[in-house]
């Protein structure tokens, strides 16, 4: 059942990345073939196109001006004291952070379950569940946030916290659970018969002989839940109210009706704080290397 | 177990709701569907949201192809190099990235001032449906390319050398080796980039203009400005099922489902 999670080229890439380069035979077989240059050129202009439209809101942010201008005419750091001052952006920080930490904490908890429990079993139940949670990746967000909207509206959550932490922990609920999964790939599942076996309570067995070996994946798991839910913006747009708004609906509010450049500091500070978050686990990684 | 369940609910009871309120308001009738085939507004936009989501999922797969296949074939720390540049953007802001592109294309912006300098100064793509593609194709290239790497990085080279020492041509090897191995993988990004392009609501929403809006901007209008939920929920049962179709028919294929939880690891396995 893991044939689909746990056989992603690139994680295999990351564990060659640490061999190869001991392995002179490789070098060779490349020379005989070679990479040709059009390929090369290609590449660099396709990773341009990939980087370059994220990068150029960094020189923004530090222009003074009052409107989007690119280049920058001026250097200043006005639009980080605004956006660090105004209670409109900081304020709305402040709820993004608070929505991503409760959502990712729930997406964790009810993942890591899910996960564990999802390994357990076997048959048409399981392959059930996980092709209901895949179509729950598929599906549209616009579809998915005008539904919870109408939902959400007769029940009376929109634009509560509640409200958007129930919408976000759901969608970053696949993440946490592909993540888990994976990392159950080599779980054996004859440690939990044998902690069992000690006197171990299920709970016990799970905190201290399940928790240590899938750590790293539900960690995972959480980071990009989190990210998830700071960076949705669709359903967050139909579930605010004057209240209570999380910052990418500010950053679309500073785009169409305001025209606020502070969204430039928002922007560099999201994409860099973001960048690092999802760097952390790979330089762990990096210091605990596996043979 | 039930913890999956009890969060399938939040997912699934919004969207079962949907079907019913749109077979169900005012009686039980399929008047809310057949409005959207008869109010001369819908299919318009439905046919140009297609026709979009057809250029932008081509536009990826040229692109997105042969940045697949240099990733196969560089070395192991150019490799993981390429790799973050397609991650990176993945996960970081969507916002960000649109008010990017917003500001590249408008008028009066680097792009617009750069075909000024070739001699064309009155090119302004914000606001039109090429400018639309453009940025909808940047965000959406990763979801191309991560599920041709891992197609591709499992196609053994040396067929190629072999086909190439019995003397074919390289054009011919490519069409009649390498390119059929690697259908499975093409099939699942290109289904892939084009679903997502269909509900794709913040690209048009900021770049592109009122005149030529996309589909996901016709929902939030029924929902949010005319209040139309019935309305609302049958477009929206419509480009779900059309999605689900896609998805079912590519999963023959070659396992779109499983593709999209490559997609999801893997970005998530180079990171840990």
């Amino acid at each position: 059942m893991t044939a689909t999670t746990t056989r992603p080229a690139s994680s295999d890439s990351v564990a060659d990345a640490t061999a190869a380069p001991s392995r002179p035979p490789h070098r060779r077989r490349r020379s005989a073939d070679p990479v040709p240059w059009w390929l090369i050129a290609i590449g660099v202009v396709v990773a341009g196109y990939f980087v370059l439209p994220t990068v150029i809101v960094i020189p923004m942010s530090f222009g003074g001006s009052s409107s989007f201008q690119f280049p920058p005419k001026e250097f200043s750091l006005a639009l980080y004291e605004r956006f660090f001052t105004d209670p409109k952006w900081i304020g709305s920080l402040g709820n993004s952070l608070l929505v991503a930490v409760l959502a990712a904490l729930i997406a964790t908890v009810f993942g890591t379950a899910a996960a564990v429990g999802l390994n357990a079993l076997t048959g048409r139940l399981a392959r059930a569940m996980r092709t209901l949670l895949m179509i729950s990746m598929v599906t549209p967000a616009i579809v998915l946030a005008v539904a919870v909207y109408i939902s959400f509206l007769q029940w009376r959550i929109t634009g509560t916290l509640g409200g958007y932490v129930l919408a976000h922990a759901t969608i970053g609920l696949p993440f946490v659970l592909v993540a888990v999964t994976s990392a159950l790939g080599g779980f054996d599942r004859r440690l939990l018969r044998a902690s069992a076996s000690l006197g171990a309570t299920p709970l016990h067995t799970f905190l201290r002989v399940t928790m240590p070996l899938i750590g790293r994946g539900v960690v995972t798991g959480a980071l990009f839940a989190f990210v998830t839910s700071l960076d949705e913006v669709v359903i967050a747009l139909f579930l605010r109210s004057p209240t209570f708004q999380t910052l990418p609906v500010q950053m679309y509010t500073a785009v169409t009706v305001e025209v606020d450049p502070t969204i430039a500091a928002a922007s560099s500070l999201v994409v860099v704080s973001v960048t690092i978050l999802l760097l952390i686990p790979q330089l762990v990684r990096r210091k605990t290397p596996r043979s | 177990m039930p913890a999956l369940a009890l969060l399938s609910v939040i997912l699934l009871v919004p969207l079962f709701s949907s079907l019913v309120r749109s077979l169900s308001s005012p009686t039980w009738t399929l008047d809310n569907y057949a409005h959207l085939f008869t109010d001369g507004v819908t299919l318009t936009v439905l046919g140009r949201t297609a026709t979009t989501a057809l250029i932008v999922t081509a536009v990826a797969l040229l692109l997105g192809y042969p940045y697949a296949y240099l990733l196969t074939r560089v070395g192991p720390r150019a490799r993981a190099v390429l790799l973050v540049v397609v991650l990176v953007p993945f996960w970081t802001s969507v916002m960000a990235r649109n008010f990017a592109w917003l500001v590249l294309l408008q008028r009066g912006g680097p792009v617009s001032e750069a075909f000024a300098f070739l001699g064309m100064p009155d090119v302004v793509l914000s606001g039109t449906t090429s400018g639309v593609t453009i940025a909808m194709s940047q965000v959406l290239l990763p979801f191309m390319v991560l599920p041709l790497y891992s197609s591709l990085g499992g196609i053994d080279r040396r067929l190629l050398l072999a086909a190439r020492g019995l003397g074919s041509s390289p054009i011919v090897a490519f069409w009649k080796i390498y390119w059929p191995l690697s259908r499975g993988g093409v099939v699942a990004g290109v289904i892939l980039v084009f679903t997502l392009s269909l509900g794709f609501y913040v690209t048009p929403a900021l770049i592109g203009s009122p005149q030529q809006s996309l589909v996901a901007q016709l929902l939030n209008q029924r929902t949010t400005q005319l209040l139309d939920f019935a309305g609302a929920s049958a477009l929206g049962i419509v480009v779900l099922v059309v999605t689900l179709l896609l998805v079912a028919w590519a999963n023959r294929f070659g396992g779109t489902i499983s593709a999209i939880g490559v997609v999801a690891t893997s970005g998530e396995g180079t990171k840990r």
